[in-house]
């Protein structure tokens, strides 16, 4: 045994290396990113691969096909990420699952860095298939090792799902010495993977037939673990995941309050499909039960719906907890019925404190984007920002910081790749400018999809897309293409060469690039232009730390530059004419 | 769980580090939780990456015990210091702070928001504290070389209270810098005993 300090997401990474992982994929996206990320950078001395995919819809499916082929596959993604990804996901568990497959999801209850806190268990539920929820860092590591096992065990794809609080947070793992040796390539039988509906039905049952099987290893397995003490009838818990950790934070405090009779009956859930049975013998125990659950309260409905009224269950509906938001040790105090401790803010006054929202970076390009768009805005809507004339709708990426203060610029940010579409919307419904902002790594994710619509019907709109070169908010990631490849991307979908072009995107240039926004405005059809200019963050790590997958990447990149390097310099010295003819 | 364990008498520090991103706050973490690892003492550290690292707040929350540690995140007034790189940052968390609680905070205020309060107002606030240090660790880390290492400053103003040994947090800043620049190192030690001597002065 050996003890490393790890966040969460690499114990996890490091638990499916130990595994015999053959092949990681990812997608990043706060708070699942190190997941991949740790897993890049061991693979070149572990013999197995690990890599970034365009999606996270691209990226299961490729994990698919490495369990087709008998290898074990890690696929990592954030929980809207799974959204993208529900199409492969569900269907997989149709599929007789051959080589390991173990789907990590990071749910971000309070949406630190999201658009929701749905709760990744649901899909779990949904799907019917297992599911398991470290509490801590080290059973991270562990549970990822068994969620391989009970993979290839059932013939199922299992969800290891963690929370903000577990992924990114630290602690001392005691790992194993030895690695398991990876699986040997050996192809499953295609009766078990043609979802062809025939077929499908004949899976779908076998899946059903699985569901007592799974109970039975749920009921059985270590995570789930009930103690029952006889002589306290009134009151009882069940926690699940992260939420063991704030009842066991008071425990001693509740001990001391209300303890005569000993500790409550506590049953602690660490897998799913549910314990039933340890359910249904917890609540013979007790009166009155608390649901501590991080998340959306599945288990607290659950428990409603299967012992009726007779027991009271507590927790997220009942409002004992909050509904919305993560919890906390406090949250679960309170719930307990104990005060919550005293701080200095009761004896030293602070008066309100302003807050300090993260901003854009210094020289960051979005920002000359933004202000050459907002000019463009003011001069389209005749001196408001938004007005009836035009509709801003955005995306997912840094630049929707450009949503609040100083810029204001965006009407609408939904999820990753929705501003092409609902622009192509918005100008079908009759807004005369339309306009699509989209990063370029969401472009790449599911923004060319919509790309496609717009210029297949001629919808009068514009594209705009910020092309910085790096997946810059979740830690300056290399885009999956290279800037080059966005201008081509747009002409063979089909978008007219001479209202698709590439624009420097600088302070000096911001007055230009507001005047070429605005006539593209006003040209009736569709418009796609390229903000371009590198990160400045994204291009100074790249400096600093120069690692081996860089270099690769950057390698792949050069030889992508040097395939495209005529059209490219056509489409700059188009740009740069324009740029020269909007001057004068 | 750790209920049968709670018999040997148990020995807890929470720290809340506060700043403002790109101010080194979660290095001067890990090298407190790196040094927490060599002396075998249970360590939580918990903080939030993404979208609020630019340029906004950043927090951790570092829970030292010689016992597990159940939740990752510090109860209200459950913790024993705030250590703060920056004035107004060290003021947000004060819920978290025990009533007696240290507060020790750099002097330097990062002014990227226009509603900055006056800045006599917030030291005045931050003294009301009974156990509260304002040291500039700006000058410190200039003097030992670099602006930029004002952290380890603040580390080492922040050692006397720390339950870990000073060999032990030297040993992990030396583990920390080992990839990295020979020089790098030497500033960052060089800024680490400035910032114990500072603490002593004050």
């Amino acid at each position: 045994m050996n003890k490393l300090i790890l966040l969460g997401n690499e114990a996890l990474g490091l638990g499916a290396i130990h595994a015999g992982v053959s092949c990681c994929f990812g997608y990043p996206g706060t708070p699942s990113t190190e997941i991949i990320s740790f897993c890049k950078s061991r693979s070149a001395e572990g013999g197995f691969s690990a890599q970034w995919c365009t999606n996270e819809k691209t990226a299961f499916e490729s994990a698919l096909g490495v369990s087709f082929c008998g290898k074990r596959a890690l696929v990592a993604m954030k929980q809207v990420g799974l959204n993208a990804a529900a199409d492969p996901f569900m269907n997989s568990t149709l599929c007789a699952i051959k080589g390991g497959l173990v789907l990590a999801v990071a749910d971000d209850p309070s949406m630190h860095s999201s658009q929701n806190e749905q709760d990744s268990r649901y899909y779990a539920e949904f799907a019917m298939t297992a599911l398991l929820e470290p509490a801590n860092q080290q059973e991270a590591y562990e549970m990822t090792i068994s969620a391989f096992s009970v993979s290839e065990k059932y013939k199922i794809p299992v969800i290891v799902r963690l929370v903000t609080r577990v992924a990114h947070s630290r602690s001392a793992v005691s790992v194993h010495a030895r690695l398991r040796r990876q699986n040997n390539f050996q192809k499953a039988k295609s009766k078990g993977w043609l979802l062809l509906p025939s077929i499908s039905r004949i899976n779908y049952n076998a899946h059903i037939g699985k569901q007592s099987a799974l109970s039975d290893w749920s009921e059985k397995n270590s995570y789930n673990t009930l103690r029952i003490n006889t002589k306290r009838k009134d009151f009882a818990v069940i926690t699940s995941g992260i939420g063991r950790n704030y009842y066991a934070e008071n425990i001693s405090d509740y001990m001391k309050a209300f303890g005569k009779k000993g500790l409550p009956s506590h049953l602690h859930i660490g897998s799913m499909p549910f314990p039933g049975k340890k359910i249904n013998l917890l609540t013979k125990a007790a009166r009155e039960i608390l649901v501590i659950e991080e998340g959306m309260p599945l288990i607290e409905k659950q428990c409603t719906s299967l012992i009726g009224s007779a027991y009271r269950i507590t927790g997220k509906l009942s409002g004992v907890l909050p509904r919305t938001g993560e919890l906390n040790p406090d949250h679960v105090r309170t719930a307990l019925g104990l005060t919550i401790q005293k701080s200095a803010a009761d004896t030293v006054k602070v008066s309100s404190i302003p807050q300090r929202p993260p901003q854009l970076c210094k020289g960051c390009p979005h920002s000359d984007s933004f202000s050459a768009l907002n000019k463009a805005l003011l001069k389209l809507n005749r001196g408001i920002l938004h007005g009836a004339d035009t509709v801003v709708c955005a995306d997912i990426g840094c630049y929707s910081l450009c949503a609040s203060a100083p810029f204001f610029s965006m009407e609408t940010i939904v999820c990753m790749g929705a501003s092409i579409p609902m622009a192509k919307g918005a100008a079908e419904a009759g807004c005369r400018y339309s306009f699509g902002v989209i990063g370029d790594s969401t472009f790449l994710h599911s923004g060319i999809t919509g790309l496609i619509d717009a210029a297949v019907s001629q919808v009068n709109m514009n594209v705009i897309i910020l092309d910085n070169g790096y997946v810059a908010m979740t830690g300056c990631q290399p885009t999956m293409l290279s800037s080059n490849r966005f201008m081509q991307i747009a002409l063979s979908v089909g978008c007219e060469p001479t209202h698709t072009f590439v624009l420097e995107t600088k302070p000096s240039a911001i007055d230009i690039n507001a005047k070429i926004i605005e006539k593209e405005a006003r040209y009736n059809g569709l418009s796609v232009i390229i903000l371009s200019r590198p990160c400045p963050i994204g291009q100074r790590q790249d400096a600093v730390n120069k690692p081996a997958d860089r270099r690769s990447d950057k390698r792949a990149h050069q030889r992508q530059d040097a395939v495209n390097k005529p059209a490219d310099r056509r489409s700059d010295k188009r740009a740069h004419q324009r740029q020269e003819a909007a001057k004068k | 769980m750790t209920m049968q364990k709670q018999k040997k008498a148990q020995l807890t520090f929470d720290i809340v580090f506060a700043g403002v991103g790109g101010q080194g706050v979660l290095s001067i973490a890990s090298i407190i939780a790196r040094a927490a690892l060599i002396e075998g003492l249970y360590f939580r550290q918990s903080e939030v990456h993404g979208m609020s690292q630019r340029g906004g707040v950043v927090h951790a929350h570092m829970r030292l015990s010689n016992l597990d540690i159940a939740s990752d995140i510090i109860p209200h007034g459950g913790a024993d210091m705030i250590l703060s790189m920056e004035p107004l940052e060290s003021l947000r968390y004060m819920k978290l702070l025990k009533p007696d609680g240290i507060i020790i905070s750099g002097s330097e205020p990062v002014l990227n928001i226009p509603d900055y309060p006056d800045m006599h107002t917030v030291i005045r606030c931050i003294k009301k504290n009974s156990r509260a240090c304002v040291i500039d660790t700006l000058q410190a880390a200039e003097s030992a070389g670099n602006r930029k290492v004002n952290n380890m400053v603040l580390l080492g103003a922040a050692l006397c209270a720390l339950p870990i040994k000073k060999n032990t947090v030297e040993r992990s800043i030396r583990e920390v810098f080992a990839q990295k620049h020979h020089e790098m190192l030497i500033v960052n030690l060089r800024a680490f005993e400035l910032g114990i001597a500072l603490h002593g002065a004050a």
